[in-house]
């Protein structure tokens, strides 16, 4: 008995109480992302934003959620009602289980697993999903076409996507979301005679990388400029049309987690993870968590900014830019790097 | 060779998939059918999971579930199929699909039955082999695949290719008279050309 315990309900304890801790905080981090959302937004369009509930309007994403969770949940007559039901939590629960791989500090994720990146490029691929069946569980014209682009969007990018994280795993040679972080020590700095610092980052090494893989990441999680899923000056809200109270509220959440997913993994992949950007006192003190933050809320910075700033794409320019100009890049970076390796022995 | 936790998952996702495969042939709308293929899928990763080949589970949920059956929902949801009439004439091919059926039953026995150990296999383990907490299977199955067989590999590459080529070659068509984007032009155009300004006297337009 005593060792079916140690075995099998002690660990078993921790990973539940590890996923719950990680959870709430990741909820309550998203919250304030979406409330940074809409304040940088409107700081770009010179308005307040939220400013009544609570102090600056601190609480307002909880104000929402009180305020979704409390409406009447409106099922469309014509809907086949599982897939309806099921597509929101597909969307949410996907979204959230990525997270189960991804390092906020040495030691510090759920899972450690060999597989990291190929696991939340698989969890990522699939959150198309949940649009998909909304869109077409609905029974309406406008989410069925919000869930046709997004299908071709989220598809298309996903081929950028792939490219650009095998030319970052061929830097590394591992495919360990901490083994990808501690390798990003050693670099372009090191050799200048910064060690350990913010030029040893992929973001430097790979740089072109670096810029289409965000781009790609916008497109991927439907960000504006590339939310053609939702545009709601042809579609009036794409996929989320028919959806009211909870169903909605899940919808949102999921887009939102993923969008800080992508954060994180930029973060990770090119810009060192919870490592301090210079290697000297009073960076070193700050703990790896902390910098961490820092760097998706800088990731997301820029997503936030691409949102206030630039007009929506042309669906048609969207594929262009994905096949006819990311691709062809991205393919090219592979071959280069992998020559580049091989040929001055870094490797 | 399985005990505990690990047989209670493969049992569950064992179960689950037949399940979810029989559900895939047996509900009436296309939709749901596709939608249970994905389940099916899922399982499968998860007992290539439990059997320790974690890069193959994963490449099973990114290439089959990511990419080719969004391209299967996507068909099946454009297509307006009714199914009530595809289904009624269905009986009469039950004949030929048991026959096809008994076959491959056969032949499952025939081989799972004639199923023997290589008698070189005791040779071949002299040789070492990797631990597998040294070795994981992704630099394995890459060593395979890109060194060992590379020459097979760049070939089914080559054959994908042709097909994607003769794909394209017989769907594109160039229809004349209509009007295309020329990206390279758009963006060359400057405001010189793109803009003129003219005075126009009131009440003569121009």
């Amino acid at each position: 008995m005593d060792t079916f315990f140690s075995f099998y309900v002690l660990p078993a304890l921790i990973i539940l109480l590890k996923s719950v801790v990680l959870i709430v905080v990741l909820l309550i981090f998203v919250a304030y992302v979406l409330y940074a959302d809409r304040k940088i937004w409107a700081a770009v369009q010179l308005r307040r934003g939220p400013n009544v509930v609570g102090p600056w309007g601190l609480f307002q994403a909880f104000a929402d959620l009180f305020k979704f969770v409390f409406k009447e949940p409106i099922i469309p007559s014509g809907a086949n009602k599982g897939v309806f039901l099921l597509a929101p939590l597909v969307s949410a629960v996907l979204a959230i289980t990525a997270w189960a791989v991804i390092p906020v500090n040495e030691g510090w994720a759920v899972a450690n697993i060999n597989v990291g990146i190929l696991y939340v490029l698989a969890i990522s691929s699939l959150e198309v999903y949940g649009v998909i069946m909304g869109g077409w569980a609905s029974n309406s014209k406008y989410p069925f076409l919000g869930a046709l682009r997004s299908a071709a969007q989220m598809v298309s990018y996903e081929v950028s996507i792939g490219f650009v994280i095998v030319t970052v795993l061929l830097c590394v040679g591992s495919l360990n979301l901490t083994d990808i972080v501690l390798s990003q020590q050693d670099g372009l700095g090191t050799r200048l005679g910064l060690t350990n610092s913010l030029l040893d980052w992929h973001w430097l090494g790979l740089f072109p990388m670096f810029i289409i893989f965000t781009i790609s990441a916008m497109a991927e999680t439907n960000r504006p400029p590339f939310d053609l899923v939702e545009a709601e000056s042809e579609l009036v809200a794409g996929h989320m049309v028919e959806y009211s109270s909870t169903a909605f509220l899940l919808f949102f959440l999921g887009e939102y987690v993923a969008v800080v997913l992508m954060c994180a993994l930029t973060t990770i992949l090119f810009l060192g993870g919870w490592l301090p950007p210079l290697d000297i006192a009073p960076f070193t003190w700050v703990p790896g968590v902390i910098w961490f933050v820092l760097k998706v809320c800088f990731v997301f910075f820029i997503f936030s900014m691409a949102k206030a700033v630039l007009p929506r794409y042309r669906y048609d320019q969207l594929m262009r830019l994905g096949w006819k100009v990311f691709l062809p890049i991205s393919l090219f970076m592979v071959v280069a790097t992998a020559a580049f390796l091989k040929l001055t022995g870094f490797a | 060779m399985l005990n505990g936790l690990e047989a209670v998952f493969f049992y569950l996702f064992a179960f689950v998939a037949v399940g979810a495969a029989f559900m895939v042939i047996s509900s009436r709308n296309p939709v749901h059918s596709v939608l249970f293929l994905i389940l099916t899928f899922f399982n499968a990763a998860g007992l290539f999971l439990l059997a320790g080949a974690e890069f193959l589970a994963m490449i099973l949920l990114i290439v089959y579930v990511g990419a080719v059956m969004v391209l299967f929902l996507f068909v099946i949801m454009m297509l307006d199929v009714d199914f009530a009439e595809f289904k009624s004439g269905a009986l009469q091919y039950a004949p030929i699909g048991a026959l096809v059926g008994l076959i491959l039953a056969a032949e499952l026995v025939v081989v799972t039955g004639g199923y023997v150990l290589s008698p070189q296999l005791g040779s071949g383990a002299a040789q070492p082999v990797p631990d597998l907490a040294t070795r994981s299977n992704t630099a394995a199955l890459g060593d395979i695949l890109y060194t060992d067989y590379i020459h097979f590999f760049q070939m089914a590459g080559i054959v994908l290719l042709v097909a994607m080529v003769g794909a394209i070659v017989l769907t594109l068509r160039h229809k004349q008279g209509v009007k295309r984007q020329n990206i390279a032009r758009q963006n060359a155009r400057t405001l010189e050309e793109a803009i003129e300004v003219r005075k126009v006297e009131t009440g003569k337009g121009i």
